[in-house]
């Protein structure tokens, strides 16, 4: 079976005023549909950027890029949206809810940009938030939820289009500990139980626990790429985190 | 269609989360809207008014006056030679196809006394035919005949502004009063005719027959006492108010034995002419207006880009989410420029209801007509979302063409 994800030679070149800023230079390699692959490296490593690029936000400097056997690298701005609609959830480290608009709004809102919207928007989106454990909570608005509730309903929203890959970015970093690793189970039972890929891009060890494989960045290339046997199973142990950031009541 | 109505909803949250600064971004485009509605209003208000105005000095008037005195080179002003006479209207009405009638009247003020109570007023002696050419008609009572004029007979014909000053409640028709210590009997009232376009009343006036006016009210002025201070002519149609006036030229030059390289010693005008230059006057007021209202609409649509723009900045986080969940750059557009759209037509409507309440106040205030047009309205409504499309497409452009990283990078 043809990979999910294949990039060859990818390089990404930003121009930062007369500066040359080569954050990508040359990433070769493939992802598999239903895999779980934690992306690790220092900061300025490139492991972001590269995540841009997957996510179809950017499009790379050369090299190339098969997104489930579809050439991304030549697409424009429209047609890069159209496939970061269809194909492509994303999460961030802030959650990135609108504000004033409902958790049920929040998650329809992929919907909206739909080729053909779907007349039970409201039922697909209660359904994704039932799945990932917020019923009960569609009328909420987001400064009404904690800060892992604002997560789940970020994931629900991720998910609402039946993506074939969820990218997360730091999707702990504004978390406790202890919601964090709720956050990390929702990731790991999308992806056993629907058979989601699931990229998350992260500086933490424990978080990484729950890939099934981690890819290290450094410079601008891969520097360590290694299958991990042993999933984390959900113990109750809380991850370690450099810096627990959301204290809600 | 759903989409359309969600961006609208977006559109209208956005905008009422900043009360107070999207009121203020309307401001303009609701001065500017209310401009528009009200100079409108006051101008077709204006033009009825002029309308009116003709109607009531009578359909298809043409007035002859008597020429400008030339004694020994200095040329007096218009009226001040005695040219004109009785006889010079009955051969008009007569002679003249395109003229149905032409009446003679002299004109003077006097004291009238009616008991206990005087008033001051306009005497004009004229025949029957006046009521017919000026369009008036006898409220109460009943106009004076031919034989009242033959006669001589001391018979009044009253306005109703002399019947509020003189009369109160008193039924006036047959009561006698006195001009000039002449006693004299009312029989009739006229109906009511409001102001003339030069803003006199119209109603202050008292009629009698020109034969008694002359010889016990005005007195004759000149040593011929057939001579008249003015006379009203009716052409038959407006087609031929400018035929008639011709006509009447011929034979008036014909009758005072003018040479051709003489002057006329008459003028003759027609209403028309005096209301263009009315109505010349009231467009240059519109047009001042106008001018006034779309400055207005501009700043406004000026201050609507500020705030688009302010709003672009603010909210360039949320646009990369958007654009990150797959919304097109077509997308980011519409939302932005339905919510300018949105904001420039809600100022259209609060534009429309000021203008209204404006144009209410200004004809209670100044008791002019004002006529609100439906045309106005719509005018005003498609120039303000005009506004909000060409001022708010910029921002919008902007919003749209954002990079979806950049923007989710933003604070």
């Amino acid at each position: 079976m043809a990979p999910l994800i294949d990039v060859r030679g990818l390089t990404k070149i930003y121009q930062v005023g007369e500066l040359k800023v080569n954050a990508l230079q040359g990433v070769t390699l493939t992802m598999q549909r239903g895999s779980f692959v934690a992306v690790m490296g220092p900061s300025g490593s490139g492991k972001s950027t590269f995540l841009n690029l997957v996510g179809c936000l950017d499009t790379p400097t050369s090299g190339r890029y098969l997104l489930d056997g579809i050439p991304v690298e030549g697409l424009d701005r429209d047609q890069l949206a159209e496939i970061r609609n269809q194909k492509i959830g994303f999460v961030f480290q802030n959650f990135n809810l609108l504000p004033r608009m409902s958790a049920l709004e929040n998650v329809e809102l992929p919907l909206l940009y739909t080729s053909s919207p779907t007349p039970a928007m409201d039922e697909m989106a209660k359904r994704a938030l039932v799945s990932v454990g917020l019923e009960g909570r569609e009328y909420s608005l987001p400064t009404q939820l904690s800060g892992g509730q604002q997560q789940r309903v970020a994931i629900a929203r991720a998910l609402i289009n039946k993506p074939d890959i969820v990218l997360a970015d730091e999707p702990t970093g504004q978390l406790d500990s202890r919601t964090g690793a709720e956050i990390m189970g929702v990731f790991q039972r999308l992806n056993q139980g629907q058979g989601i890929t699931i990229v998350v891009v992260t500086h933490s060890d424990e978080v990484a626990r729950y890939a099934s494989r981690i890819i290290t960045f450094r410079d601008g290339l891969v520097v360590g790429d290694e299958e991990v046997s042993g999933f984390h199973t959900g113990s109750s142990q809380p991850i370690g985190h450099e810096a627990p950031v959301g204290v809600w009541p | 269609m759903k989409r359309l109505f969600w961006s609208l909803r977006i559109a209208i949250r956005a905008l009422k989360v900043n009360k107070l600064r999207s009121a203020l971004t309307m401001l303009g485009i609701v001065i500017g809207v209310a401009a528009v509605i009200a100079t409108a209003a006051i101008g077709s208000g204006a033009k009825r008014r002029i309308e009116e105005q003709i109607a009531s000095i009578g359909s298809n008037v043409i007035i002859v006056l008597p020429g400008s005195l030339t004694s020994s080179g200095l040329r007096m002003g218009t009226g001040n030679a005695i040219t004109l006479s009785e006889s010079d209207a009955r051969e008009l009405s007569l002679q003249c196809p395109d003229i149905a009638l032409a009446v003679p009247a002299v004109r003077g003020g006097a004291q009238v006394v009616y008991g206990n109570s005087n008033w001051a007023t306009i005497i004009a002696g004229t025949t029957p035919g006046y009521l017919e050419v000026r369009e008036l008609s006898v409220a109460e009572g009943a106009p004076f005949t031919q034989q009242d004029v033959d006669g001589a007979d001391k018979v009044a014909l009253v306005g109703r502004t002399v019947v509020n000053n003189l009369f109160g409640d008193t039924d006036p028709v047959g009561q006698s009063i006195r001009i000039k210590n002449v006693p004299f009997v009312v029989v009739g009232v006229l109906s009511p005719k409001g102001q003339s376009p030069t803003g006199q009343d119209q109603d202050d006036i008292i009629l009698l027959p020109i034969s008694t006016a002359k010889r016990k009210v005005i007195g004759i002025k000149s040593a011929n006492a057939d001579a008249v201070d003015i006379i009203i002519m009716q052409a038959k149609s407006g087609g031929q108010i400018q035929a008639a006036q011709d006509q009447a030229k011929a034979l008036l030059r014909q009758r005072h034995h003018l040479q051709a390289s003489e002057d006329d010693d008459f003028s003759i005008r027609n209403m028309q002419e005096i209301f263009a230059a009315q109505e010349a006057s009231s467009r240059i007021l519109s047009l001042m207006l106008a001018a006034v209202a779309s400055v207005s609409l501009v700043v406004g649509g000026i201050g609507i880009m500020n705030i688009m723009l302010v709003s672009v900045r603010e909210r360039t986080r949320e646009i990369g989410l958007r654009q990150a969940v797959g919304a097109k750059t077509r997308d980011i557009l519409t939302q932005f420029l339905v919510e300018a759209v949105a904001l420039s037509i809600a100022g259209g409507v609060v534009g429309i209801v000021v203008g209204v309440a404006a144009s209410a106040v200004i004809s209670r205030l100044a008791q002019w007509h004002t006529v609100i047009a439906l045309s106005a309205v719509l005018l005003a409504v498609f120039f303000s979302a005009l506004v909000g499309v060409s001022f708010g497409y910029y921002p919008a452009r902007r919003a749209a063409y954002l990079d979806p990283i950049e923007a989710l990078r933003s604070a």
